[in-house]
């Protein structure tokens, strides 16, 4: 059944389109920021891995294992030396530091790296399927699924059953009676871009072992994260990964009926989905 | 001196909110602070708790400059806040929203979750509803609870009785003297004089950004009130 | 007796300038060189790009990441003038400024129920949107793009005159036309946003950037505002885009749609100069320039410098250049600000 295969890679590719977006859709609810460059921080990180494996010799797991903390620190020290300057109720600077951050970001890579397509070597992972009955699924794309639920699981335990997913969750409400509760909110956002970074790193991870990855890649992973974002609606991880899936199935459909109207399709599915529900489907009460 | 402003001044832009307030509270003590809408009460709340920063000197804590530090900062001396509208965490229950009073700043005192369920029972049953799901009593004990959690020595308590019955008034300010023996220093900002004036030791009186009076809660006549809230005019 | 003028003793001196300017710059192509002509057009609509996207986010608020849409739409259209229906390419130019305005209204219908970072990020995907469709369209050369027919070309609308006038070949020529009219352009185009920004809805636009509720409650419609607003920058944009590539007078979806070329660069040129300003883009648009003959043979450590000088310009010096200098000297060039003038009132408070 070609249809029931489409749709079935169509679920694990949102899983791929998920974990691009977690990072963003942390970032977006705690503090309204829209980073531009986060879809080249997926291929910066992406580089980093490929560095563990090429020039230490590591399992791409064991490299992103060793990436995440850099990451981490990376994404808080920008939150911390840049970001947090410019955050306010104009949504214009961060936008532009964010935009400047991304061609930089780019051409940095460029530079250092060439515009050579690179891959992160995933051994025998790389071609291997399931048999599942019904339909074949390949293993990676299966894995990637896999992570994006445990990531999405693991924040929201954070975020619900911990004190500082309450200082998130507090802060993302009101920055200034957080305060009150003895709440930094810069210390808060300079967290939670640290740990945005490091999903950003296990989504590095498969989009580097999945398919090429160059320098220029960045924006258009930026646009599949900020559609599944806003399709799953404000401060729900769960409507990200029904963001990503969404996207995802579209895109398989629309290649399955014609290969160049892949990303149309995808594009197309966020516009009908904005124009229904244009706080996304499962938007929190106060936004 | 528990806490003193000094000379305090507070502008929003170009518009002077405050001239030069003094006030002082001792410890232990409860003070209110009386004056019509506009008469720069919560201004002085928000310039003591760190939400407008004013010079170093202007806000001193047990003698220390606190002026220029941010609301978290303040918050960890021990010094907690009610504030104006209650302002609730909506993403948080009732028993979060009381939780995150007390996980930053952890000091001994009797007051923890199952003490304010005792102080206000009928949040024990509704520890699960989202904060903003409750009448506005019930938000009012746990805006009152939540600054609570973290055993301050200072509790400021602005406009607790704004936009409540008189019912529910009367249960709110029948927990203050609970609170009182607690051991924290309690100030009530209030547009309602004889409520405040019920539960305070000492009153001062504000309009447009000045202290026009200041003295016992017991001596103070109803015409100096009068005079002090209204203007000499009036 | 009294009266609501924005006059100022700077403005109209700069007027004057500007005039002087825009006569010298008539009169260029008799003795400046090829290149020169060149740069100046890619100075000229870059300027022009950059006025329009100031327009709408630094007066209107509205922060589009999309613009390349109308760009890239405008050209389009101005191609299917020529190849399709047989036009003279400039005769084609305002089919450009049609096209763009019509796939403006669907976009506003849609971006206008998003709010702010959705709404920047809605425009940038119909662009997205906008480019895919067109590389579909294979009579214009789909994905790999076509190029203006000799026929079109050789016979472009003054060129003959031009030839004549300064005895340059059929390409310089071209150069020369382009050029004209893009300095016909820039002037028509900041002309009138100055002319907009003193009008009322210049005004009510002011209201509503600062204010929404309080612009409402003073009878101010502000989805009026907006979408009027909208519509205006869409159609001069792709205007612009149309002109842009008759000079190049090739065209494929990549070049047309580019979001680097056509937002990022307006975006940065804005930035760095001064938003909310019109001096701001004019100022932007010489840095820009002058950057980029500077480091033009570094590649993308050019683009990095750009990215980091915005950045910098954003931490530092919000306003940008112009904003820098307008602070220190109090310097309004072009005066959008009312005063009243009249007799002298005594007393006073």
């Amino acid at each position: 059944m070609i249809w029931l295969d489409t749709l079935v890679q169509g679920i694990l590719l949102g899983g791929l389109y998920a974990l691009f977006a977690a990072g963003l859709s942390l970032v977006f609810g705690i503090m309204r920021l829209v980073n531009l460059a986060h879809g080249d921080l997926i291929v910066f990180a992406a580089y980093l891995v490929l560095l563990g494996v090429t020039l230490l010799g590591l399992s791409p797991w064991i490299a992103a294992l060793v990436a995440m903390p850099l990451m981490f620190g990376l994404g808080w020290l920008l939150q911390t030396v840049v970001l947090n300057r410019v955050l306010g109720k104009d949504i214009l600077p961060p936008l532009l530091v964010t935009f400047g951050l991304s061609v930089a970001l780019q051409n940095g890579l460029l530079e250092a790296f060439s515009a050579d397509s690179r891959r992160i070597p995933a051994g025998a992972l790389e071609g291997a399927s399931l048999d599942l009955g019904l339909v074949t699924v390949g293993v990676m794309p299966l894995l990637t699924f896999a992570s994006a639920i445990v990531v999405i699981v693991a924040l929201n335990g954070l975020f619900y059953h911990t004190a500082l997913g309450r200082a998130f969750r507090a802060t993302s409400d009101d920055a200034v009676t957080a305060g009150l509760m003895g709440i930094e909110p810069k210390r808060i956002f300079a967290i939670a871009t640290g740990l945005a970074m490091v999903v950003v790193t296990i989504a590095a991870l498969y989009l580097g072992m999945r398919s090429n990855f160059d320098p220029a890649i960045g924006p258009a992973r930026l646009i599949y994260a900020f559609e599944a974002v806003i399709i799953g609606g404000l401060g729900s991880l769960w409507g990200t990964l029904a963001g990503g899936v969404i996207i995802g199935v579209a895109q398989t459909f629309g290649a399955a009926v014609n290969p160049e109207w892949q990303i149309l399709a995808g594009h197309v599915a966020f516009l009908i989905v904005m124009l229904l529900k244009p706080r996304g489907l499962f938007p929190r009460a106060v936004d | 001196m528990l806490l003193e402003t000094r000379g305090l001044t507070a502008n929003y832009g170009q518009f002077r909110a405050l001239f030069g307030v003094d006030i002082a509270i001792a410890p232990g003590e409860c003070v209110a602070i009386i004056g019509a809408n506009g008469a720069g009460k919560s201004t002085l709340m928000r310039s003591i708790t760190g939400i407008l920063r004013n010079d170093a000197q202007m806000v001193l804590h047990r003698g220390e400059p606190i002026g220029a530090l941010s609301s978290a900062e303040i918050m960890q001396r021990g010094i907690a806040m009610v504030p104006e509208g209650r302002r609730l965490f909506p993403s948080l229950t009732v028993e979060e929203n009381l939780l995150i009073g007390g996980q930053v700043r952890r000091a001994p005192g009797p007051w923890n979750l199952d003490a304010i369920y005792d102080l206000f029972p009928i949040l024990r049953e509704r520890r699960r509803n989202p904060g903003t799901a409750l009448s506005g009593g019930q938000q009012q004990m746990v805006a009152i609870g939540r600054a609570l959690m973290s055993n301050p020595e200072l509790l400021l308590c602005d406009e607790i009785s704004l936009g409540l019955a008189p019912v529910v008034i009367r249960d709110i300010y029948a927990a203050l003297p609970k609170i009182r023996a607690g051991g924290a220093a309690i100030v009530v900002v209030e547009q309602d004089i004889g409520k405040a004036l019920a539960v305070a030791d000492r009153v001062y009186c504000m309009m447009e950004g000045r202290v026009t009076l200041v003295a016992n809660a017991g001596d103070v006549t109803r015409q100096q009130i009068h005079a002090a809230y209204f203007g000499e005019a009036a | 007796m009294y009266s609501l003028t924005t006059r100022t003793r700077a403005g109209i001196v700069t007027a004057i300038a500007m005039l002087v300017l825009v006569i010298v710059g008539l009169a260029l192509p008799a003795f400046a060189s090829r290149s020169v002509i060149q740069d100046l057009f890619f100075i000229l609509t870059m300027l022009t790009l950059a006025q329009l996207w100031n327009l709408l986010a630094g007066y209107g608020g509205l922060v589009s990441v999309g613009q390349q849409a109308f760009v890239g739409i405008g050209a389009y259209a101005m191609f299917a003038g020529v190849i399709l229906l047989g036009w003279n390419p400039v005769w084609a130019i305002p089919l450009g400024g049609l096209a763009a305005l019509m796939l403006a209204i669907p976009t506003a219908y849609f971006a206008f129920r998003l709010q702010g970072a959705y709404f920047a990020i809605g425009t940038w995907v119909i662009a997205e949107v906008t480019r895919l469709l067109v590389a579909q369209w294979k009579t214009l050369g789909g994905g790999t793009g076509t190029s203006l027919p000799r026929e079109a070309t050789s016979n472009i609308l003054g060129t003959d005159l031009i030839r004549a006038l300064f005895s340059v070949r059929e390409a310089a020529a071209r150069d020369i036309l382009a050029y004209w009219l893009a300095l016909v352009l820039v002037v028509a185009v900041t002309g009138g946003i100055y002319w907009l920004l003193r009008s009322r809805l210049g005004l009510a636009l002011s209201a509503v950037r600062d204010n929404v509720e309080a612009a409402r409650s003073v009878g101010v419609d502000a989805g009026r505002i907006k979408w009027a607003v909208f519509l205006i920058a869409a159609a001069a944009t792709g205007l612009t885009g149309a002109l842009i590539f008759l000079q190049t007078a090739r065209i494929s979806p990549d070049a047309a749609f580019a979001v680097t070329d056509w937002t990022a660069y307006v975006i940065f040129i804005v930035v760095i100069g001064g938003i909310g300003t019109i001096e701001g883009p004019i100022l932007g648009v010489i840095v820009f320039f002058l950057l980029r003959s500077a480091l033009a043979d570094y590649g993308s450590w050019y683009l990095m410098t750009l990215g980091l000088i915005a950045i910098a310009v954003m931490l530092f010096a919000p306003k940008g250049l112009w904003g820098l200098i307008s602070a220190r000297s109090g310097l309004h060039l072009f005066p959008v600000r009312r005063k009243l003038v009249g007799p002298k009132i005594e007393g006073g408070i």
